[in-house]
């Protein structure tokens, strides 16, 4: 290699380095730093010592140099009548029972209770990722997956938040959390989304992420029905610094419980990076504390798969893997998993995606600890893994797979109805609690907004002045009550009313508890996870698949070829008698499919039929040869028609030409399937590709050189785009076609 | 469950109901306590049990208890007198829970 060679820029790297994936950070590993996924030198070695009923060592780790969260871990956390056995298997056998359909899920869990932080982040480091999506499907605690959406938006608009509330509801979410970027807002918010999220279907559970007191104090009047931003953490560096400790959690766990909303805690690895206190431990190790700890908590379910740290992980070798691996820890502890993929993993489409799939596939009681059902623009968390932008995406890869993702699909009808409630509903309710008058315009531009860009400019003190209001009347959920039903939303104060009564039954306090849309209460206890292998676990009921399958893209062969009768008959091909062969050296034979001119009108191209021929015609007779058509009608095949025409053309060499637009030439002397030129690619033929095509034919004819026809290449997912419809038109050929049928001579009629 | 109520609306609106009317009760979670212990999550079970606790405490109250619980809040003494507190008004868990935490706390320096 010269010099000059190597000073020349590589155009490939150059196409690489633009690539989105290469905006994205990669972290070497560090473990001195923390900055590894599944196992650092600086993680402990798997050890408990029990004496006397109490726990005098932990991984390594003697009881006088417990930090608080081993102590808390030690205390509360470790089932100890099957300790000393879980902790004697081998970390290899106890991870193949967790992919061991023969090995029920019950003796999992209780094994897995006997383990310690250290021993349980080495079983799951064993997995392969395939091995961690099928644990999931059979150690998830909850039968039926369900999904949670981010509802948030950059004005704080409680009509916007109503109606977004709703439309997520609409789409099959049955959590939908919010926040807020200006704190003093939080109770709008709260009543915003409390109402949207009851519009149209009842019973989905609606939060407001916020500092943890004043959360508490929303829950307690009844605003909110859960909680899920309880932070824990993997160091007691980091859980002090957040100004917490595991009791004053277990409190703060107790206290939700005490009022009747579903609570779960936050961890996911990373965090402890972030803050620079990893103490040497890879982020599993660590999570793997977090997720025992909030076992021992007493908490219901735990939030994880890396969350706001999620692109940390992703930063370093396995990190993605070990992102599930998090969430399987999660349900091998026996907690609900709330699943993660709420924060934009990578700049590239296909590494986001990649991070999400296997959690879809596999299945967990919440895939998305926040999908971003708002626009990126508007989600005041983050932007969230998958987004409003990618819902379509999402129902086709639901479709795909055949798996529930928990979302349906709507149709604008449907969402413009629900969002109109919604938004009418927070505007009577506002109006009638003094909080705040928002005119019709607004709320028509809510209905039709993208994102809060599309609203008029409002009052900017509107939304601070209900949210005072609010606060100091401390409205609670009565008041919601009262107010729907005073301004006739008899529905939503029914919905709402049900929830809080159903709330006071304590149902959905345990494992893994959503509402159906029937009010049901679809837990650990009502609704267990049965998998134990093939034929078994949880499979969409035929009205759910059916419902999975109906994405509002999807067409029939009737309806994809519906455009073809708007094309009837703008030419005649009126056949005149059986075909001959040809005596004029000069003539070109153009032999037309059984469908082309009776059913079949317009090319995938998108060029009527009669004017792809009269282009070929042309091109042949540009070059003083002749055509002339024949109806093919034993034969779909485009290789056959044009080796049928070449043999009736007198110059031997003929058209072959379907209905879509496919053709070629070929002459009568050679195999079906070897012909001179063929154009596979129908959609991206123009007119002037047929006339030179036409062009070609002639000059074979007259034994003097083609012209090369260029069809530039395309970036297009051809078939991806095309074959439902070249199906469909092939299929009418197919009805077309009569094996016996001679070819007849076809003259063409155009009025 | 329990069908949505015309009369539990009616009672939003004729101020016949309050919040108060719609608090969790004791005895629904002490019942929620043994389907957790019976689906094999003592730990759920003992929350549910603490959560009982709690419902017979004002929201100040349980927002106090909570702060006293965080860091460097308070002094040892003082955590075992409010353990004290809480035992001598029969929220004996919360007084265990507060007694655990201030041996820890003492030990970790966490106290105040």
């Amino acid at each position: 290699m010269g010099d000059t060679a190597a000073k020349a820029p590589m155009r490939r790297f150059k196409v690489l380095d633009a690539r989105p994936v290469n905006l994205d950070g990669f972290n070497v590993a560090d473990p001195a730093s923390g900055l590894v996924a599944l196992s650092s030198p600086g993680d402990p070695a798997p050890s408990l010592i029990v004496r006397d009923g109490r726990i005098v060592e932990l991984d390594g780790r003697a009881e006088e140099e417990f930090d608080t969260i081993d102590s808390f871990i030690a205390a509360h956390g470790i089932d100890l009548s099957v300790a000393e056995s879980a902790m004697a298997m081998a970390d290899v056998d106890l991870a193949r029972m967790t992919v061991d359909i023969s090995v029920p899920r019950q003796r999992v869990v209780e094994l897995v209770g006997g383990t310690t932080p250290a021993k349980l982040a080495r079983v799951v480091a064993l997995l392969q990722p395939a091995e961690l999506q099928l644990a999931m499907s059979k150690m998830r605690a909850r039968r039926t997956p369900s999904i949670q959406a981010h509802v948030t938006n950059r004005l704080d608009d409680p009509l916007l938040l109503a109606a977004d509330a709703a439309s997520a509801v609409a789409y099959g979410f049955r959590e939908v959390e919010t926040t807020v970027p200006v704190l003093a807002n939080a109770p709008s918010n709260a009543i915003a989304v409390l109402i949207g999220s009851q519009v149209g279907v009842p019973g989905a559970m609606a939060q407001c992420s916020i500092e943890e007191a004043l959360e508490l104090r929303l829950g307690l009047r009844g605003l909110t029905s859960y909680a899920e931003t309880v932070s824990i953490y993997g160091t007691e560096q980091v859980f002090t610094d957040g100004d917490d400790t595991p009791w004053s959690k277990a409190l703060l766990t107790a206290a939700y419980a005490s009022r009747g909303l579903k609570m779960r805690v936050t961890s996911g690895a990373g965090s402890e990076v972030l803050m620079g206190a990893a103490e040497g431990c890879s982020m599993l190790y660590l999570e793997s504390r977090c997720v025992s700890l909030a076992r021992a908590l007493g908490t219901q379910g735990v939030q994880n798969g890396g969350i706001d740290g999620a692109a940390i992980v992703a930063s370093v070798p396995e990190g993605m893997k070990g992102l599930l691996a998090e969430n399987l820890m999660v349900m091998l502890r026996d907690l609900e998993s709330c699943a993660g993929n709420d924060t934009l993993v990578s700049e590239s489409d296909i590494r986001r995606t990649a991070h999400t799939l296997p959690v879809l596939l596999g299945g967990a009681d919440f895939i998305f600890s926040g999908y971003g059902s708002i626009p990126r623009y508007d989600n005041t968390f983050a932007i969230s893994n998958f987004n409003a932008d990618d819902l379509d995406d999402y129902l086709v890869l639901q479709r795909d797979w055949g798996v529930d993702g928990g979302l349906r699909t709507c149709t604008p009808e449907h969402l413009g109805r629900v969002r109109r409630r919604a938004a009418q509903a927070v505007q009577a309710v506002y109006r009638d609690l003094g909080l705040a008058d928002y005119d019709d315009a607004r709320v028509e531009a809510v209905v039709v907004a993208n994102d809060s860009r599309d609203l008029p400019d409002g009052n900017p003190l509107a939304v601070q002045d209900a949210a005072r209001v609010i606060e100091g009347q401390q409205l609670d959920v009565i008041d919601v009550v009262a107010s729907l039903a005073r301004t006739g939303f008899t529905e939503e104060a029914d919905a709402i009313m049900a929830l809080t009564q159903a709330r006071l039954q304590g149902d959905q306090l345990q494992t893994s508890a959503i509402f159906d849309e029937q009010m049901r209460v679809l837990s650990k206890v009502t609704d267990p996870n049965d998998y134990t292998g093939p034929g078994t676990g949880y499979r969409p009921t035929p009205a759910r698949k059916a419902e999975i399958d109906a994405i509002r893209q999807a067409r029939t062969a009737a309806q994809l070829t519906a455009d073809q009768d708007d094309h009837r008959d703008h030419i005649r091909l009126v056949p005149t008698g059986p075909a001959e062969v040809g005596r004029d050296p000069r003539e070109v034979c153009v032999g037309l499919s059984p469908a082309l001119g009776e059913t079949v009108w317009l090319s995938l191209s998108g060029l009527p039929i009669g004017e792809v021929m009269r282009q070929i015609a042309a091109g042949i007779e540009e070059e003083g040869c002749v055509t002339r058509f024949i109806r093919i009608r034993s034969t779909i095949d485009v290789g056959m028609i044009g080796l049928s025409a070449a043999r009736f053309s007198g110059s031997g060499v003929g058209i072959g030409l379907q209905g879509k637009g496919t053709a070629l030439i070929h002459r009568r002397d050679l195999a079906p399937l070897a012909n001179l030129e063929l154009f596979s690619v129908a959609p991206q033929l123009t007119a002037g590709h047929y006339r030179a095509l036409g062009s070609n034919a002639a000059r074979h004819a007259k034994h003097t050189a083609p012209a090369p026809i260029f069809v530039a290449g395309t970036e297009e997912a051809i078939t991806a785009r095309y074959h439902a419809r070249a199906v469909a038109l092939v299929s009418l050929e197919r009805t077309a076609c009569q094996p016996q049928a001679g070819p007849l001579d076809i003259e063409v009629h155009r009025d | 469950m329990t069908e949505p109520s015309r009369l539990s609306v009616q009672g939003a609106l004729d101020g016949s109901l309050d919040i108060s009317d719609i608090r969790m009760t004791s005895e629904a979670l002490v019942r929620q306590s043994s389907v957790a212990q019976e689906h094999g999550n003592p730990q759920l079970a003992a929350n549910f049990l603490l959560a009982s606790e709690l419902t017979t405490m004002s929201d100040e109250e349980v927002l106090d208890l909570y702060e006293v619980l965080r860091p460097h809040r308070a002094t040892r003494e003082e955590l075992d007198s409010f353990a004290t507190d809480l035992q001598t008004r029969g929220a004996e868990r919360c007084a265990t829970l507060v007694r655990e935490a201030a041996g820890v706390y003492a030990k970790r320096g966490l106290v105040r």
